[in-house]
């Protein structure tokens, strides 16, 4: 193995030294599998999403209504109340251009850019909403604050996902 | 500084195979409401909140962040320990001890059937240059563990089956707990070999559920609670990780984590102060090594003793009277609440059908599992 000793004591190799394998290196794939229960709330917000519709959980004490929807205030520190229905229509609370895919690979030359946005979802209490991606859209055109509308799967393709939104668009006019 | 730190409300979840209706959130808010209602506090009083959590076996990276809305938690002082839930007590101990916190609320959470690939999980316990290109597995440390305390006569085969026995017969008395079962020693012998001598039913089978406890200063304690019970002491201990030259024998660290919750206690005889004991049993003779680590037992001699029904209810002294990890279930890092929660009933004479009579003083110890070496004790008393 070639090795460059350096001052300070410290070891270094080239990459080529693990190319060629004149390093020691262990490859592992792990097999990490979990099947998360969604319980009644989560449960409920996905079974929606397959039907095109969002439903919200209310809290009559402090009147939020809340998205994604939750058993029980943590705020208030009670059981919710009632399913509401929303709207799927909202404004862009906050957003971002992404040249990295989420392994930190950049995108391809010519690629669009990745286009993350948290949605403020009409009909539930402000600040609550949508973490999604933005669709139809110029990058350089996006606002805060830009009105936007979901983009559904068609219905046979649905399956009870985040996913079955497949991003929000701007509402023209 | 304060010398006494109350247990002043609990609240827990059943355990259970699979918990399907429930997400880990409503699992923890079920057993949180449970214990707030029983201290009579609500999460505004609460000064510091402790949640146990491991990231490889929730299948979240900063778990912490995952266990504050369900505790009442959020926007409040809260953080995480990747131990075992007696870690956790022990850590909320010391908070009240500064007197800086009055009230700290402490949880344990088990989702285990949801962890779909639990072998592979416990693998990543292994050192990934020595052990794991031998596809070494966990069980398989736990096979030459249970060889060699065998082959050192601590105990027979036979001995190590009657902790099974016992344990999966205590649990039918347990309302919450999973898997109770009349089995004999025979069904034990000849349940199917996992990696020689441990078979089948020597394991602990996994289980899910949630545990939350109020603790509070002494001064408090009366304002919250009219029967609580007090943490004597805690002590916690990790031998060295390395297969190659560790203790095969004997649980050094739960000897070490014993010792330093039993000084803290001020107790000087163990065997005769203690009124029962909830020990680690994931594979049966566990739960004989750690009674004889913690000088419950001499060296030996809990094997006999187990043989004999002196663990038994009703025996000197009752180990694992609420079904322990073989009958309750295997929880993870919930698996010292458990115990804790199994003390607390017993000392407040809450336990029904199971309650040890006179039991004023109880040890609950833990261990972080194959292939760890990580231990935690503490010492209630009421």
């Amino acid at each position: 193995m070639e090795l460059d000793k350096k001052e300070l004591g410290a070891t270094h190799y080239k990459e080529s030294a693990l190319k060629e394998g004149k390093l020691l290196s262990l490859a592992k794939q792990p097999k990490l599998q979990y099947a998360w229960d969604n319980g009644p709330a989560i449960g409920r917000y996905l079974e929606e999403l397959k039907e095109g519709r969002i439903i919200a959980r209310k809290c009559n004490k402090c009147r939020r209504i809340m998205i994604p929807p939750r058993m029980f205030c943590e705020l208030c520190w009670r059981p919710t109340d009632e399913w509401v229905y929303v709207k799927d229509t909202g404004k862009v609370n906050t957003f971002s251009i992404c040249y990295v895919n989420w392994d930190a690979s950049r995108i391809k030359k010519g690629d669009k850019p990745h286009l993350p946005a948290v949605i403020e979802i009409d009909g539930a209490s402000e600040g609550m909403g949508i973490l999604h991606v933005l669709g139809e859209v110029e990058p350089e055109k996006i606002k805060i604050g830009m009105k936007v509308k979901a983009a559904w799967k068609k219905p046979e393709e649905r399956e009870g996902a985040i996913t079955d939104i497949l991003y929000f668009k701007p509402v023209r006019g | 500084m304060r010398e006494k730190v109350a247990i002043a409300g609990i609240g827990y979840t059943a355990f259970t195979s699979v918990s399907p209706g429930s997400s880990y959130r409503e699992l923890t808010y079920e057993a949180a409401v449970k214990a707030y209602d029983e201290a009579g506090i609500e999460p505004k009083d609460v000064d510091s909140f402790i949640c146990t959590s491991e990231d490889f076996l929730e299948g979240y990276s900063i778990s912490d962040e995952y266990c504050n809305d369900q505790l009442g938690a959020v926007l409040k002082p809260a953080q995480t320990i990747p131990g075992d839930f007696i870690h956790s007590l022990a850590v909320g101990m010391m908070h009240v001890l500064t007197e800086r916190f009055d009230i700290v609320v402490v949880q344990a959470l088990s989702k285990a059937s949801n962890m779909k690939t639990i072998p592979e999980m416990i693998n990543f316990a292994l050192d990934p240059v020595l052990n794991r290109p031998l596809d070494i597995t966990a069980y398989m440390v736990a096979g030459l563990e249970m060889n060699r305390f065998l082959a050192e006569e601590r105990a027979t085969r036979k001995q190590c089956a009657a902790v099974v026995v016992k344990n999966k017969a205590n649990a039918l008395l347990n309302p919450v707990a999973a898997y109770g079962a009349r089995v004999s020693i025979d069904h034990v012998l000849d349940s199917e070999p996992i990696a020689e001598p441990v078979c089948l039913l020597d394991v602990a089978p996994y289980a899910d559920g949630a545990v939350v406890m109020v603790l509070c200063s002494e001064k408090l304690a009366p304002s919250l609670s009219d029967r609580p019970v007090w943490i004597n002491g805690v002590g916690w201990s990790s031998d060295s990780p390395t297969l190659e030259s560790r203790e095969w024998t004997d649980a050094v660290a739960v000897r070490l984590a014993g010792d330093m919750a039993y000084k803290m206690a001020g107790i000087a005889c163990p065997a005769k102060d203690v009124d029962l004991a909830e020990v680690n049993d994931e594979i049966s003779f566990k739960e004989l090594q750690h009674l004889e680590a913690l000088r419950l037992f001499d060296p030996g001699q809990a094997g006999k003793a187990t043989e004999d029904g002196r663990t038994s209810p009703g025996g000197t002294l009752p180990v694992n009277v609420s079904g322990g990890g073989l009958g309750v279930g295997h929880l993870f890092e919930c698996s010292g609440a458990q115990k804790v929660l199994e003390l607390v009933l017993q000392l407040r004479g809450e336990a029904g059908e199971r309650q040890v009579s006179d039991a004023s003083v109880g040890l609950a110890q833990a261990w972080r599992g194959i292939p760890s070496t990580s231990a935690a004790v503490a010492i209630l008393s009421n």
